[in-house]
């Protein structure tokens, strides 16, 4: 014989249960959506096929390659193995230079071109995204 | 030689935790009044802090280069304020100053609770001794701010210029007053719960020093967001950055530990909520400075990448860790039973709801925080987590979390019945109507929209009108409520009105658009202490003739040599227009960002207005004793 109270505090732990569950599997699931993977040169030209997904690549700007127009800047990002074509406009982060490391979001229009929607901003000259790093020590 | 006299304060600092330590053991088990010998000998480690701290200052304003630190991060030409203000603006300083305030806390704790019992007393001065010597080991051992440097440099490397900032100067240690006031919550707690000691007055008594940590983290993270949104030029307040977040969720932790304090003060239950909630906050403290100083976290935040200092972080953390859980286990002996239970409808149900809100919205912030760096770990793919996640799974339920928190204070202990139901009615109404006829005004039919901010009104009319009840008692809570409504508006109308432009512009150049005509008219050069200017000159002509003059700068400092932009901001009560100007180098062009930003003030005023009614909660509390 179980008394209201009991019955009530089981409901209950179900219910946080079953709320908990769900939560998990909302959070994971839009993990899964919304996060964005970093890829270089190299790993887009190995890509099997091109996705929509929003992307991240990073390298360097190619030396000669920048072109700034009233509307849009186009730029080369290299791995110093292979290269991709930029095309972007919007706001450029001020160490944004030819030579230097450069992070850019956006999508991939084919295997040579990407259009970004936001080019990261860096905080002084040493500091080198992460990613960017990792793509100069493999090579 | 100011470097020499901090660097043996802290030796002398590091011996004294042992002489406290040896008191206040043998003060534990004997007499039974407290032991005076042990107030003044917190009192001098605080002391020998402090003249180290002192030391570190003084290195920097006679920019004594012989000193690594001050060498790192100084300059002859840097202006003195950020002399003194770059003595926290590194990794070894800020930890300095993170000590500073572990010992001033303790010291405060110490003369403050006299009428607490003896033993709990000094079980909270051992607690906190144990984090005091992790944390002095730590300096002495792997961040020694006043190491030695031979030949003597003539120059130093200067400090980051975005670094040199007047808001930015007070936000590391306002910050540090939330972030590490919160271990005095850690160390009380445990010894309470190892002591049993957990009692109404005790919640009463801790309140005041959760209240004291609640303000100044949320001045602190108000600082930096304020910060972030003119010196980086974004144009935003928060970009759901891991460092960012990071001082966000000891905010969730402690303003859900601040509800339960008040329940366990006048009903005596949720004394597991309050443990459990007092360990995560200065566990999620300490996380956050792991992440952000270990190098795993990239942020203006991460000084230098020096595996040891994460790797000491983070075994210290473990330990931290293991021990509160150990005591949790062994000693936390669950009282909630001796007290007659709740009804469904009652002030306790509605706190729980908000802390299961608040630790889903607190684990939402952590997954997103955390698991790209797991990812990484485990199968080396990087990845990064944007606002996109957060605003999908913060946003819906931020609407049953305004209206609970409209109703929750309006419900009585124990059982209670919805008084005012004419008014609660109405108000909704009256907030639905509101919202419904701004978003078809706006032509942005989108149902969230309508609902989100129909809540917030609701909030906002529900709070705004007890401020006239005269039967409402409790104000602080109150202010905050109404604060917090205040927030969520200026948000939401802040990303429906805002309006953003972004071209690239030679000088003489216009740009016309829809709304606006920007003419670029002329830049010109300035030079100051340490930096030369570039100041631009743009006129923006809106529809309606009304022509503003804004002058955003770019500044490129001598040392570090590094580009900054300054961005330009004509303030008023209703919008923020925003304007920065960046340089690429070997080109005509420059990148110009113009931004009409909606209610921008008061985003920062409502964050004023919630810290404000901890503030009252605090003072009132002073009065009533």
């Amino acid at each position: 014989m179980y008394g209201r109270k009991v019955k009530l505090r089981f409901f209950f732990v179900l219910l946080i249960l079953i709320t908990l569950i769900l939560s998990v599997y909302l959070i994971l699931k839009s993990l899964e959506e919304n996060v964005v993977y970093f890829q270089s040169p190299t790993e887009i030209k190995i890509l099997p096929e091109i996705e929509k997904k929003k992307i991240r690549v990073g390298g360097m700007v190619k030396n000669n390659s920048l072109s700034m127009g009233a509307k849009e800047i186009k730029f080369i990002i290299t791995d110093f193995k292979n290269e991709i074509n930029v095309i972007y406009s919007g706001l450029v982060p001020n160490l944004f230079t030819e030579g230097k490391g450069v992070v850019a979001e956006g999508y991939l229009k084919d295997k040579n071109f990407f259009l970004a929607t936001k080019i990261l901003a860096k905080h002084d000259e040493n500091y080198m995204p992460p990613e960017v790093k990792a793509a100069l020590e493999e090579k | 030689m100011a470097s020499l006299i901090g660097f043996y304060s802290l030796i002398f600092g590091l011996c004294l935790s042992f002489i406290i330590i040896f008191y206040s053991v043998r003060n534990f088990k004997d007499s039974m009044v407290f032991d005076n010998k042990i107030i003044f000998s917190t009192f001098l480690q605080f002391f020998f802090v402090i003249v180290s701290f002192l030391g570190l200052i003084l290195s920097f304003v006679y920019s004594d280069f012989s000193n690594e630190t001050v060498f790192n991060n100084s300059h002859t030409t840097k202006p003195l304020f950020y002399k003194i203000s770059g003595t926290w603006g590194n990794h070894e300083g800020s930890l300095l100053l993170w000590l500073l305030v572990l010992t001033l806390f303790i010291f405060l704790f110490l003369i403050k609770s006299k009428d607490q019992s003896k033993k709990y007393r000094i079980l909270t001065l051992l607690f906190q001794q144990v984090i005091i010597m992790g944390f002095f080991i730590f300096l002495i051992k792997t961040s020694n701010p006043f190491n030695y440097i031979f030949p003597i440099p003539k120059e130093g490397l200067g400090l980051n210029p975005i670094l040199q900032d007047p808001a930015l100067a007070i936000h590391p240690p306002i910050l540090y007053l939330g972030y590490v006031g919160s271990s005095i919550i850690f160390s009380s707690t445990l010894a309470a719960t190892s002591l049993n000691y957990i009692s109404k007055e005790w919640a009463k008594h801790l309140k005041q020093w959760v209240l004291i940590s609640w303000i100044f983290l949320t001045l602190g993270i108000l600082l930096g967001s304020v910060w972030a949104y003119y010196e980086l030029g974004w144009g935003g307040f928060w970009f759901w950055d891991p460092v960012e977040n990071v001082s966000l969720m000891p905010w969730l932790a402690l303003t859900t530990l601040l509800h339960c304090i008040l329940v366990l003060e006048k009903r005596l239950t949720l004394t597991s909520w309050v443990v459990i909630l007092s360990i995560s906050t200065f566990t999620l403290s300490m996380c956050g400075t792991f992440l952000v100083r270990s190098g795993i976290l990239n942020s203006i935040h991460t000084f230098a990448n020096d595996p040891e200092r994460g790797l000491f972080i983070l075994i210290f953390l473990f330990c931290l860790i293991f021990l509160s859980l150990f005591i949790f286990f062994f000693f936390h002996k669950n009282n909630d039973k001796n007290v007659d239970s709740f009804f469904w409808l009652s002030k306790e149900t509605s706190i729980l709801v908000n802390n299961w809100f608040m630790m889903y919205f607190l684990s939402v912030v952590l997954i997103g925080t955390v698991y790209p760096i797991f990812l990484e770990v485990i199968s080396s793919e990087k990845i990064s987590v944007g606002p996109p996640f957060y605003n999908k799974l913060i946003i819906p339920f931020l609407i049953p979390f305004l209206l609970a928190m409209a109703i929750g204070p309006k419900l009585k202990w124990i059982k209670s019945d919805l008084q005012d139901k004419k008014y609660l009615i109405l108000f909704f109404i009256i907030s639905f109507l509101l919202s419904i006829f701004i978003i078809k005004i706006l032509n942005i039919n989108f149902l969230l929209n309508t609902i989100l901010v129909t809540s917030a009104f609701y909030l906002f009319f529900i709070t705004l009108r007890d401020f006239f009840t005269k039967k409402f008692k409790n104000l602080s809570q109150n202010i905050s409520h109404f604060g917090f409504s205040l927030l969520i508006l200026s948000i939401l109308f802040n990303n429906i009105f805002s309006n953003e432009i972004i071209t690239n512009l030679k000088v003489g150049e216009t740009f016309q658009s829809e709304k606006f005509k920007i003419n670029f008219e002329n830049i010109e050069k300035r030079n100051d202490q340490n930096f030369l200017a570039i100041i631009g000159k743009l006129k923006i002509e809106s529809l309606n003739g009304n022509i503003e003059t804004l002058r955003p700068e770019i500044r490129i400092y001598n040392q570090p040599n590094i580009t900054t932009s300054e961005a330009d901001i004509k303030t008023n009560l209703l919008t923020d227009k925003f304007m920065t100007m960046n340089f690429i180098q070997n080109q005509d062009y420059f990148n110009i960002r113009y931004q009409v930003k909606p209610f921008m003030i008061w985003i920062w005023f409502s964050v004023l207005i919630i810290s404000f009614g901890g503030l009252l909660s605090l003072l009132q509390k002073r009065y009533e004793n």
